[in-house]
Formats: C-alpha cells, structure tokens, sequence
C-alpha cells in the first residue's frame, strides 16, 4: 500500500457514491440522511489525510498520480495527481463538508435528501478541480461543480436566490467557456491536454508559443480564473451569491469555489504562459490592489452582515492574487496559505453569521446590539474568528498576510505598501461590525432572550477556532510542505533568478533558460537580464 | 457494376429504404381492415426497427450502388441508425399521444417511414436528382405531419407554411441542380471531382443548393417558419423535424463537401456568415420565448448555428486533404448525434405535458415542476444541460468538437462567436431548469394530477437520457466509427 493504490479515485468517487446512494433513499427520514451524509462527509475526510503521508516534505511533483486513457480521439487521460499546493486545498475541502452538513443540520427543512445529494456532488467538483492534471478533466469538473452550487443558492437559498443563482451561473460559464476554446487552443500546438507533458514540452523549448498567441492563451483562461477569485471589476456576482446561499452554500463558497479561481492561476497561468504572466502582472497586481481596498471599503459601509463577510472575501483573495503574481516563492506560499487560512476563517464568519440568521432571521447589521449579553459563547468565538480574519498574530490569518506582504516587498515594495492598507481597514470593518452587533445596549426587544449557541453549534465552532489557532502555531507544518512546489512553479515563470532557487536545478530546467521560444517571448528589458 | 442489371447487392444498398417504405405501405393497406390501434404502433416499431436492421446489411455490402446513385458506406450506415432512432423514438412516443388527441394512427406511421425512407435516400445519396428525390419524400410526407391535427388552426398554419416556404427551398435546389449539370455535364457527384471551382455556372448551382438546403435546415436567414411550424405541429412530429430531416439535409451537404472540391472552395464565406447569423439568430430569438415549443425552435436554430461553425471549419481544412476535414466531419456526425437524442428527449416530455388539445405548453406551466414530477424534471434539466453544453452530457462533447475543429482550422473569430452564444444560450436553457426547481408551481398546476407517462413514452425518455449521459462520458465508440479513413467509402 506504499504506493498509495487508487487514493486519488477513492477521493473523487466516494462522495460520488454517497451522492448516488443517497438519491436511491427515500427522502422521508430527514435524520437519517443527515447521518449518512455526516458519516461519507467525515469517512471522506480521513480518507484525506492519508494523502499526507505520500507527500515527502522538500520535493516538488506530483504523488499519487493515477492515469488512465479515457477518450483516445482527442486523446483525454485521466490523469490525477496531488502535490505539496494541491493536497491542503483538497483537504480543505473535505474538511469544510462535514462542517457545513453540520451547519445545515437545524436550518435545511424541506427538500432534505436532494440538498445533501448537492452538498456531495459540490465536493466531488472540488475535489477533482484540484486533483486533474488533464486540463480537459480539469474543466470537465470545473463546469461540473456549477450546477450543484447554482441549485444551492436557487433552491435553499433566501429571498432573491434566482436571481443570485442565475447571475452565478452566467458569470462563470461567461468565463469557462472561454477558457475551453484556450485549451482547445493549447492543444492544437501541443497535441495533448496532459499538464504535465505541457510543462514539460515548455520547459525543453518544445513548445513555443509566439507572444501575441501567449497573452491570448494567458487572457482566456486568466479570465475564467479572475471571475471565480473574484477579482475586481468582475467580483459582483459574489456579494449576491454569497447573501442569498444557506450557510453552508457560502462556506463551500468561499472556502472552496473561489480557491478554484486562484488554484488555477498558481498551476495553470504561471507555468503554461510564463511570458505572458510577467507582462500582465503589474496590471493584475493593479487589480488586485483595487480589490484589496476597495472590497475594505465595501466591507465597512455594509448594512449587512453577510454582505459584508463576502466584501471582505474580495479583499481576501486580492491578497492571495496580489501574493501568486509578485512571484516570489514567500509571497507564493503566503497566498497557498492565505487561500487555506481564508476558507476556515470565513467559513467560520459566514458559519456564524449562519448561526445569528437562525436565531433571528435578518442579515441586518442594525437589527442587532449587545448580543454579547444573552450569548456570551457565540460572541467569544465571533471575536476570535474575526481576530483569525483581520490578521491577529498566532491566528491563521496573520501567516498568510505576513507571507503575502514579506515577498511582495521584496519585489515591489509599492505594492506591498498599497496592500498593507487592507490589512488596517480589515481591522476596521470587522471589529467596528463587532461592535456594533455584539456590544452596546440591546436596542430591538426580540434580541434579549436569544438562546446562546447549542451543543451541535458549539463543536462546530471549537472545530473551528482549534483549527484556526493550530494553524496560526504551527504554519510550518503546512509550509514545509508547500514550499518546494510554490519554488517549483516560481522556477517554471523565472527561470533567471538563481538566488531562491533553493531546490537543485533540474536538467530540463537548464534547457529552458536558453528556449529560444521563451526568449522571444519576453519583453526586451527582461531579455536584457539573461 | 457496369451491367445492365441492378446486382443483388445493389438492393442490399437500399434495404433500409425499400423495408421503411415497405412497411410503411403496408401500414396504408391494412388501415381499413384494422380496427386495433396498437397494432399499427407495433407495425411501425417494427417497421422502423427493420430498416436499421437492413442498414447493417447494406454497410456490409458497401460501395456505389445502382451505376452510382447512391453510396452505401459508414457515413451513410451512420446515417441511417441515426434516422431509424428517431423513426423509432417518434413512434414510441407518437402513440399514447395520436391516442390522446383521437388522431388516425395508420395514416401518421406510413408518412413517418415514407419520411424516415427519404431521410435514408438523401443520407446516401450521391446523385443530384435522387437527392432531390429523397428530399420530396420527406418534405412532402413532413407537410402532411405537420398539419396532422386538422381540427387546430396552428396546425393548418403550420403545414400551410412549411408547404408554401418548403416547396419555394425546393425550386432553388432543383434549379441549382439543372445548373450544376450544366456546368459539369454531371448529376453524379463523384464525377464532379475535376469540375473548375471558378465557373460562374457552377457557383450559382451550388448557391442555390446551398439555399435549398439553408431551407431544410433552418439557418438563417432561411429560418423564419422554423418557430411557426415547429409550434403548430403536433409535439411528436416536431421532435421528428428537429432531429431527423436536419440531420439528413446536413449529411447531403457533408456528401457533397467529401465528394466535389469546387464546393468546399466556394463555399467558406457562405458558411462562416451563415453560422453567425444563424447563431444569433436562434440565441436572440430564444431569448423573448413564453412558449416551450417556440423556445425549442429557436434552440433548434441556434444549434444548427454551431453545426454551421463545424462545415466553415470543413471548408476551411477540406483545403488540406479529406484526413485534416476528417475532425470536423466527425464534430458534425458527433453533435447531429448528440442533439437528435437530446431533442427528442425534450420534445417528447413537452408532447406528454401538453396535455389534450396541447394546452399546457408556456414555460409558466413548468413552474415548480420538479415538486410535482421529479423524475420528469430531472430528465428535462439532462436534456436542457445537455444542449447547454455541460460536461457529463452527449452535447458538451459536441459542442467540444466543434470548437475543436474551429480552432483547428484557425477560426479563432467563429469560435469566439459561437462561446458568446453558448452564454447567451446557457439563459434561456436555465431559465427552464430555475422555472422547475426554483419557483413555486401556480395553484391550478398544482392542484392538478401528475401526468402520467406510459411505458413507451417512458423507454423514449429513458434511452434518449441514458444516451446523453453515456455518449458524454464514453464518446469512444462512436468518435473511433466516425473517424475513420474510410467514412465515405473511397
């Protein structure tokens, strides 16, 4: 069993199965399929974490890789793998299932059966977004993971759901079909949709693509990629998706759905278009800024709650954006972290935000005060993951940041002097909207006899708050592992900058350096450092 | 084969047509002496079955048959399952229908396989003029069917218009052959290998063609009837219409395409203009659409839209020899295939929802759907899934050959084109599904009893559904028949 047989399927399929048998039940049994659906959630879960021990700390590649033919004209493989950037995501995501099975224990009433048939199936797509090493699989899933959670938001969500769902829906697909005419595109010159064998084919000077056909290819799958993150101009599908979805739709919305969009720009953009990443990132870096303070700013002048979570989501992932495109590999795995430390801490926003919905049935921020009176616990824990958020040393959120802000510096320290902005203004937002909702005097009657959080609400949150801490503690374990691969993927655009090159110089790599594809793809005063 | 005396392989060439005529007269004949109505339902099934069973008789005995009138070959024995599906799907679902509207039976099963026989005659064709033979066949026998429930006024427009509109389209084909023989001296395809590509002559025969066949096919701008007669026809016979005479009018183009070199040069711009505005035309139009059976017609145009990106891209890489059109060929066959499964899947659950007379078929009816009949609206999101383009499903696969073949042949601009359509289409598709799983059904639909779906409507349903799903995600067999060198015979 070393060699770890079919983990990678068993991940995939097993939530699949779940699904499939879930939908043969009768539907009547609420409890029962909670409990099914709990216990596959969780099962799958552990089946997670066996990952981490094929995955070898110091040395990049893909494990576990598993391959198939599939179709053989176009040749499609299933091909998966996982490396030391992909295992937490995945681990992430089954992690975050079995949480919002639990969060929608009380909250989901009718159309039981078919809400947690969903709830897998979105875990199948995000599982297997982050485990295809086939661009054609890779999209295949990608497109796939749209329905479960369009239906999410359109059937369980609140008052304007179809209109949040349909705009979701348009809003990616805009993207993605884009971005199957671009692996159309990369396979018409590779003859083959393996990312593997791509990179490679890029790193023996193989494949060269001319400039102009490179920063198209770049475009058209950055694009489907920024409208998932969300980056700036095109964020606004999110505040409304993110209000109108239940609880556990926004969880897996944040913390798996917008990871997707970044994943793809750190294993796909960077390596396939090197050149085209270079001269697109002080425009991207642009943008990302822009939705750093902007998405604060949104944030503090919120009425919502929820709404106000999602903006700060926006500001978030600017980060992580802002991290991936200063390609420095501190920065690379600040936001490999930050994406991890995103999901569990507005997760567990939103999983509170939840919490006070079910209580009190409006997001409005002014419908509450002093809550921390009648619910001492919920306002504990809301306080911690807000500290998690903003960025409070020793909490997850800090690491990321602190990562992201360390390498940008030492490229650009103007950038990093803009994104530090919104590190001040999380604070700002978030503890003002503490505040305002859990401190001060109980101004609405209802709000005085709110039960405090249940036993079930409570091991949600200690879950929660324990990963969150653990995670501000001991990052290293996390790092250690992410570091050879985000190196990996800074050696596949930079090929020029000897000093971080920590891991030894592959021959393929060497090759690379004098590609005359690459070359010629460059700007002139990037050819001049050669 | 230069003697005299047809060969008996000649009509092992035609087996498929002379049993689905076959049958079909004899459905005529026995309609006074039987009074039963399942028996001709049965007689039908069987007679539909027993074409394609003879289609694999006459792949086996493949080559030019009848001193080169037609061509038995895998393209034209893919052809003729893809037909004979569809006949046998429509009569599976024609039955409980032609019952519940108190429709004769026999008469509507003999134009079904005197329709289904000039389907097979066009997907074989390799002569003009039998061509247009089979193109009467169909035609005439598919404006009888559209006008089939005499006591509707939508109905009688419907025929009225398919008849005026369809025998206009024909005169322009019939025209166009009388000067493709005078420029080349030849009805014969494959003897207009040498034909010069620059003969005025020539290139207003083939126009007119084109036309002919824009008509039967319904793109744009040859597509206003489409939304009329697909209305008014009864469901079953528009389910016909959407997948079959389309899919055969195409496979004439694509003979013709394999066979005479001048067409595929000449007719590039024609194609690539044809397909943008008929893309958009369908998308457009679908867009404003209350009426399911409209929203479908308009689908239907839109998607003809995008097999149109497939024949520019053949165009485009006939240029290069018959092996680099091969992929765009076989995006063609790929996504007939696809959209005839998924169509008559769509077309059949909107004939049984309809209800008597057809009352029932603006999209407010399907509000809340999946409440009242899950099952049938969980086949209905396949299909609409499936004509959107979602992985999982025949029609994703389709529409990736297609883009695949335009990019191939560098029509990065008509790819382009066609993904923003593909958006605009995703709308209207989901719309249906937000209207099912979304919204809460109207009182009246509400308190109604579910429809019930008996058991052939049910097989239809689920072969064509199971098919979507299994060509999406094993298109293997299918992709290895179609792509293969000898696809048309030589």
């Amino acid at each position: 069993m070393l060699h770890g047989g079919h983990l990678l399927s068993v991940l995939i399929f097993f939530p699949a199965a779940g699904a499939l048998a879930l939908m043969m039940l009768r539907g009547d049994d609420h409890k029962y399929i909670r409990y099914i659906v709990l216990i596959v959630s969780a099962a799958e879960f552990s089946f997670s974490l066996l990952m981490l021990r094929y995955v070898r700390v110091g040395d990049a590649g893909y494990r576990l890789e598993e391959f198939a033919h599939w179709i053989n004209q176009p040749p499609i493989n299933y091909h998966l793998g996982v490396d030391g950037i992909s295992i937490f995501l995945v681990i992430l995501t089954t992690f975050l299932t079995p949480i919002s099975v639990l969060a929608s224990w009380k909250s989901i009433e009718h159309r039981v059966k078919e809400f947690f048939v969903m709830l897998l199936m979105l875990e199948v797509g995000g599982v297997g977004v982050f485990l295809s090493l086939d661009l054609f699989l890779f999209f295949l899933f990608w497109e796939v993971m749209l329905i479960p959670m369009a239906l999410l938001i359109g059937i369980w969500g609140h008052e304007r759901r179809v209109y949040a769902a349909v705009k979701f829906i348009l809003y990616t697909m805009a993207g993605s079909i884009f971005m199957l005419v671009g692996i159309i595109w990369l396979y018409n010159a590779t003859n083959t949709f393996d990312l593997p064998t791509i990179q490679n084919m890029l790193a023996t000077g193989l494949l060269a693509l001319s400039p102009r056909t490179e920063m198209l290819l770049f475009l058209a799958f950055f694009v489907a990629f920024a409208i998932k993150v969300p980056l700036f101009p095109v964020h606004t599908w999110l505040p409304d998706a993110h209000v109108e979805a239940p609880t556990a739709g926004s969880v897996m919305l944040a913390g798996v759905l917008l990871k997707m969009g970044t994943y793809g720009m750190i294993r796909f953009c960077l390596p396939l278009f090197p050149g085209a990443s270079h001269r697109a990132a002080r425009w991207v870096a642009l943008l990302a800024i822009i939705g750093i303070i902007y998405g604060a700013l949104v944030a503090m002048v919120q009425p919502n709650l929820k709404k106000l979570v999602a903006y700060s989501s926006v500001s978030h992932l600017g980060f992580v954006v802002l991290g991936i495109f200063a390609f420095h590999n501190i920065s690379m795995q600040g936001a490999v972290y930050q994406m991890l430390a995103h999901g569990v801490s507005t997760g567990a926003l939103f999983l509170l935000v939840g919490m006070l919905y079910d209580r009190r049935h409006t997001f409005e921020i002014s419908e509450y005060g002093g809550l921390a009176t009648p619910m001492p616990k919920l306002a504990a824990f809301f306080l911690f993951v807000a500290l998690s958020s903003l960025g409070l040393p020793m909490l997850n959120g800090f690491v990321g940041e602190y990562l992201i802000l360390l390498g940008t510096y030492q490229r650009h320290w103007q950038w990093a002097s803009w994104a530090a902005l919104g590190v001040i203004l999380s604070a700002c937002y978030l503890l003002w909207s503490y505040q305002r909702v859990f401190f001060g005097e109980i101004t609405k009657e209802k709000n005085r006899t709110l039960p405090d959080a249940s036993a079930r609400e409570k091991w949600i949150l200690i879950t929660m708050a324990v990963v969150t801490l653990w995670m501000g503690i001991g990052s290293v374990f996390i790092t250690r592992r992410t570091a050879a691969d985000s190196q990996a993927v800074i050696d596949q655009v930079e090929p020029q900058r000897p000093y971080e090159a920590a891991a030894p110089v592959r021959p393929g790599q060497q090759a690379a350096r004098v590609a005359p594809g690459v070359a010629s793809a460059d700007s002139p005063e990037r050819s001049g450092t050669r | 084969m230069n003697s005299a005396i047809p060969t008996i392989a000649d009509f092992y060439r035609v087996l498929p047509e002379l049993l689905w005529c076959g049958f079909g007269l004899l459905a005529m004949f026995l309609q006074p002496f039987v009074r039963n109505r399942h028996f001709f339902t049965a007689l039908a099934f069987i007679g539909a079955l027993a074409g394609m069973a003879g289609s694999f008789l006459s792949f086996r005995n493949p080559g030019a048959g009848f001193y080169g009138l037609i061509q038995a070959d895998a393209f034209s024995f893919f052809f003729h399952l893809l037909v004979g599906t569809v006949a046998v799907l429509v009569v599976l679902a024609a039955g409980p229908y032609l019952d519940r509207e108190r429709l004769p039976v026999a008469e509507f099963y003999a134009l079904l396989l005197f329709a289904t026989a000039g389907m097979g005659v066009l997907a074989s064709a390799q002569e003009l003029l039998t061509a247009f033979i089979g193109l009467e066949m169909s035609s005439i026998s598919s404006y009888i069917l559209a006008g089939y429930r005499r006591d509707a006024l939508k109905s009688g427009e419907s025929a009225m218009k398919y008849f005026l509109l369809g025998s206009f389209a024909t005169a322009f084909f019939l025209y166009g052959i009388a000067l493709v023989y005078g420029a080349t001296g030849t009805t014969r395809l494959d003897m207009m290998v040498d034909a010069d590509p620059l003969g005025t002559l020539l290139k207003l025969g083939l126009s007119m063609i084109l036309i002919g066949l824009g008509f039967k096919v319904a793109a744009a701008p040859f597509q206003i009837w489409t939304p009329d007669v697909y209305e008014g026809a009864p469901t079953p016979v528009t389910a016909l219409f959407s997948a079959g005479p389309k899919a055969a009018a195409f496979a004439l183009l694509l003979r013709i395409f394999a066979t005479v070199p001048a067409a595929t040069h000449f007719w590039f711009w024609a194609f690539w203009i044809l397909a943008v505005l008929t893309m958009f035309a369908g998308n457009l139009g679908a867009l404003v659409q209350t009426n399911i059976k409209r929203l479908l017609a308009y689908s239907s145009i839109a998607h003809a839209g995008y097999i149109l990106v497939a024949f520019a891209a053949v165009t485009s890489m006939a240029k290069g020899g018959r092996s680099e059109a091969a992929v765009a060929y076989a995006a063609v066959l790929f996504y007939l295939l696809s959209y005839a499964l998924v169509k008559l899947g769509a077309f059949t659950i909107v004939s049984q929802l309809g209800g008597a007379g057809e009352k029932n078929l603006s999209l407010d009816d399907y509000a809340g759907l999946s409440q009242r009949q899950p099952v049938v609206a969980a086949m209905l999101s396949i299909y609409l899934l499936s004509l959107l383009g979602l992985p999982v499903t025949a029609g994703f696969f389709g529409k990736f050959y297609i883009f695949k073949a335009a990019v191939n042949s560098h029509l990065l601009w008509l790819a382009v084109l066609m993904a923003i359509n593909s958006i605009i289409g995703a709308y209207y598709y989901l719309r249906v599904i937000v209207l099912m799983y979304m919204r809460e059904p109207s009182a009246e639909s509400a308190a109604a009893a579910p429809v019930g779906f008996p058991l052939t409507v049910s097989v239809v349903l689920a072969v064509t559904a199971i098919g979507t799903i299994l060509f999406g995600l094993m298109p293997n067999p299918v992709i290895n028949f179609i792509l293969q060198p000898t696809l048309f015979g030589h």
